[in-house]
């Protein structure tokens, strides 16, 4: 048995080797994909072969053959000079965009505050989005506050968008009497029930069949709504990936479907989730429209996600959008992500950091200013930490108070049966004693 | 009033709803231009139209997870599920989603998704048309598990449990769906004029949650569900002992007042399923008989189920639970001192 290596096209714009085992007489060997860097390597990726102006925009009713190299190929506005380029630039007002920069800084500053708590051990376990901030943030300001959504981890930024108070997310995330899913939950699965946003389940994947579903009733009553999903490259191996996208292609519904492809599941890169060179790509097969989003560049997740709800809301039916981006931290506190990757792997990732990229372009319409980022962190800083200090007041982490025991019955079902009934006095009597 | 069996029935209990309620929708795998494999929707969706009846592509997953979004957002959706040997590839929907909906939420998302799906032996159906998989959903808090035994019931029941705001598997025992099955493949009568089958053309409620003592009696109790309630009732007069006949109806959440009333009233209980024996419901039964009626026992509790196998098809008679087995067992209680 002979080892050799090749070169093949890194669909993210680079190169990558691919060790491939070969017997001498070209008999089938198994094929187990790498990840292009591991602890050791000197990560190097390419910059994006891709251009601003590169695709373009399509009239949202386009049929979805016309969207062949957009599922292929890469959306951008943003150049690497900060620049906002070609037919997909959104043309967003000064006020947009600083507004849309707040919200990524405010996720940003969120997420810092939570993991230092759960540093401290004021929380159990936390996840943060850094690096992939645009994503939730854009998502948020396209979708209609009355269409549905049911979001992934790492999407923090669309919660706050909508305008579930701060305080209360960390009420969830500590799992106080302030959290609405009553300390049930592990923390960083929000739900807002007031902001169309469903709950987030631990099992990832799912959503993207009930999404459909969800769409499916909205055309059922032909109200001019979304509904849309998330999940990332590792869960796109998962059956309700081709589940969502099968029912979405037999019905049409008004439904966009998401595929953060952020590198990494855990220690899984995607070359193990898929060995198909785009998520994208896939949403041909069903017959519908891929494209494929710089998920780092603001201005390009919000053109895109503004043209798949626009044209689900106006009767074209399901986009598959794949966001291209990094996990820049750990998959959560449980977990080291220098046992599997390269530490500066994420500072080399083409795509950049969405803040900085979105930051540079106001700057360069002369509408932000390094004083004005300075003076809005400070100010962010000192918010977060207060909301988490009004949030503490509603019970922390070590101490609670949390609800009291009885209530594990409530919910369970609309109105608690007999057999709860007795298990809740089981656990009242134990109490008193 | 006219008499249905028990296909009729639910068809009538489909029917009823989709007129009642425009959020009810019914889809499944050959469910709408077809009418069904067991001809439990034909018919439907020529009355109702397509987008409220209609057929969906062949993955259990997937109808399941359209049934959650649907009732996240406000309908009530029947899917079906062909067969109940088939409801696996939906299991993490049902048991990690809709399950768990209400309560992960704090109360703020519910999804009243009422699924049927026809289960239980006795027509050739071998491995993979004739299991019986109940106690897989009792052991899921947040589910309701129904199984009629009558199209009385199973309209009542089917009705009930659309209207409920908690998910429910309706499970339609189908070697019953065109007579009462008593154990005897060679003679089973259609349902015609048998207790049961008088069923009214309008809304009408079977309470959730209820058992039904089919026969009184003093000598013992004998507690069944779906195929089974007949299987018994047919041993019971073959071994002329004055049993008491229990249809539990729903299995969760489970009526224990009515069992416990009963086994406290004879001292002596048998529990009769088709499903395999060991973790079955049965077992949960017994379980809780012992823990509330001790002290009441004369004799040991005793299970008879079909065996610990995968399903047969050309034994499948020796598989089921027949009358001599519950018979024999009958005795045994009551003769045992």
């Amino acid at each position: 048995m002979a080892d050799s290596q090749y070169r093949v096209e890194d669909p993210q714009g680079g190169t990558r080797d691919r060790m491939v085992t070969r017997t001498a007489d070209g008999r089938p060997t198994l094929h187990i994909p790498i990840a292009p860097h591991r602890p050791g390597d000197e990560p190097r990726y390419a910059r994006f072969t891709q251009q601003p102006g590169d695709l373009e925009r399509p009239d949202p009713l386009a049929n979805f053959d016309l969207l062949h190299d957009h599922a292929h190929g890469l959306v951008r506005v943003l150049d690497d000079d900060g620049n906002a380029i070609g037919p997909w630039d959104p043309k967003l007002g000064a006020t947009v965009l600083r507004d849309g920069l707040e919200w990524m800084l405010t996720t940003r500053h969120f997420d810092r505050r939570q993991m230092k708590m759960q540093r401290q051990g004021r929380l159990s376990f936390c996840l943060e989005c850094k690096g992939e901030e645009a994503i939730g943030v854009a998502a948020g300001m396209v979708y209609a506050p009355e269409d549905l959504l049911f979001p992934s981890y790492r999407m923090q930024g669309i919660f706050l968008v909508r305008g579930m108070p701060m305080v209360q997310m960390m009420c969830h995330c500590i799992g106080n009497r302030g959290d609405i899913s009553k300390g049930r939950q592990m923390p960083v699965h929000y739900g807002w029930k007031q902001g169309n946003l469903v709950s987030i389940s631990s099992p990832v994947g799912t959503q993207f069949p009930q999404a459909v579903g969800a769409a499916m009733a909205m055309a059922y009553r032909h109200e001019s709504r979304v509904a849309a999903a998330w999940l990332g490259d590792g869960t796109s191996s998962q059956g309700d990936f081709h589940h969502g996208l099968n029912f979405a292609s037999v019905y049409l519904p008004p439904v966009v479907l998401q595929v953060v492809n952020n590198q990494w599941a855990i220690s899984t890169h995607r070359n193990i989730a898929t060995g198909g060179k785009t998520f994208s790509a896939r949403a041909e097969s069903y017959g519908i429209p891929g494209i494929r989003v710089d998920g780092n560049d603001f201005l390009a997740v919000y053109a895109v996600t503004a043209w798949a709800a626009e044209r689900a809301r106006h009767n074209g039916g399901p986009t598959l959008i794949e966001l291209l981006t990094y996990r820049s931290g750990a998959h959560s506190t449980s977990d080291d992500p220098s046992r599997y990757r390269p530490d500066d792997e994420s500072r080399l990732w083409p795509g950049g950091d969405p803040i900085a990229r979105l930051a540079r372009h106001l700057k360069n319409l002369d509408e932000w200013s390094d004083e004005q980022q300075e003076n809005l962190e400070n100010r962010l800083e000192k918010e977060v930490a207060m909301t988490y200090k009004q949030a503490e007041t509603y019970g922390t982490f070590a101490s609670g108070p949390f609800d009291p025991p009885e209530t594990l019955f409530d919910d369970v079902y609309e109105r608690l049966p007999h057999h709860l009934e007795e298990q809740r006095d089981e656990i009242r009597i134990l109490g008193k004693n | 009033m006219p008499s249905m069996n028990m296909i009729q029935a639910v068809r009538s209990g489909l029917d009823v709803m989709l007129e009642r309620d425009q959020s009810v929708c019914v889809f499944g795998e050959d469910v709408g231009y077809f009418g069904g494999v067991f001809r439990a929707t034909e018919g439907l969706q020529k009355k109702h139209g397509k987008h409220r009846v209609f057929d969906t592509p062949l993955a259990e997953g997937g109808i399941m997870g359209i049934a959650i979004g649907m009732g996240i957002e406000g309908l009530r959706p029947v899917p079906e599920i062909q067969f109940a040997d088939y409801i696996f590839p939906a299991f993490d929907q049902i048991t990690n989603e809709l399950a768990k909906l209400r309560y992960r939420s704090g109360g703020e998302w519910t999804a009243p998704v009422t699924i049927r799906t026809p289960c239980g032996g006795g027509i050739h159906g071998g491995l993979f048309h004739s299991q019986s998989p109940e106690a897989y959903f009792t052991h899921t808090p947040g589910l309701f598990v129904v199984i009629p035994s009558n199209p009385y019931d199973a309209k009542g029941l089917l009705i009930s449990s659309i209207e409920l705001n908690d998910p429910v598997i309706f499970f339609e025992p189908k070697r019953l769906y065109r007579g009462p099955f008593e154990g005897d493949p060679q003679n089973v009568a259609p349902w015609n004029d048998q207790p049961g089958a008088e069923v009214p053309d309008g809304y009408y409620k079977t309470p959730l949650g209820k058992a039904v003592v089919v026969r009184e009696g003093s000598a013992a109790t004998v507690i069944a569900w779906g195929t089974m309630v007949h299987v018994a009732r047919a041993a019971i007069v073959e071994s002329q002992i004055d049993a008491e006949l229990i249809d539990l109806r729903t299995l969760l959440p489970l009526d224990l007042e009515t069992i416990i009333a009963s086994v406290r009233k004879t001292g002596r209980c048998i529990v009769v399923h088709e499903a395999t024996r060991t973790s079955g419901f049965g077992a949960e039964v017994v379980a809780l008989v012992q823990e509330h009626c001790f002290w009441n026992l004369e004799t040991p509790i005793r299970r008879i189920t079909g065996w610990d196998t995968p399903f047969p098809h050309t034994l499948e008679f020796e598989y089921m639970p027949t009358r001599q087995r519950i018979a024999d067992a009958l005795r045994k209680a009551v003769d045992e001192e």
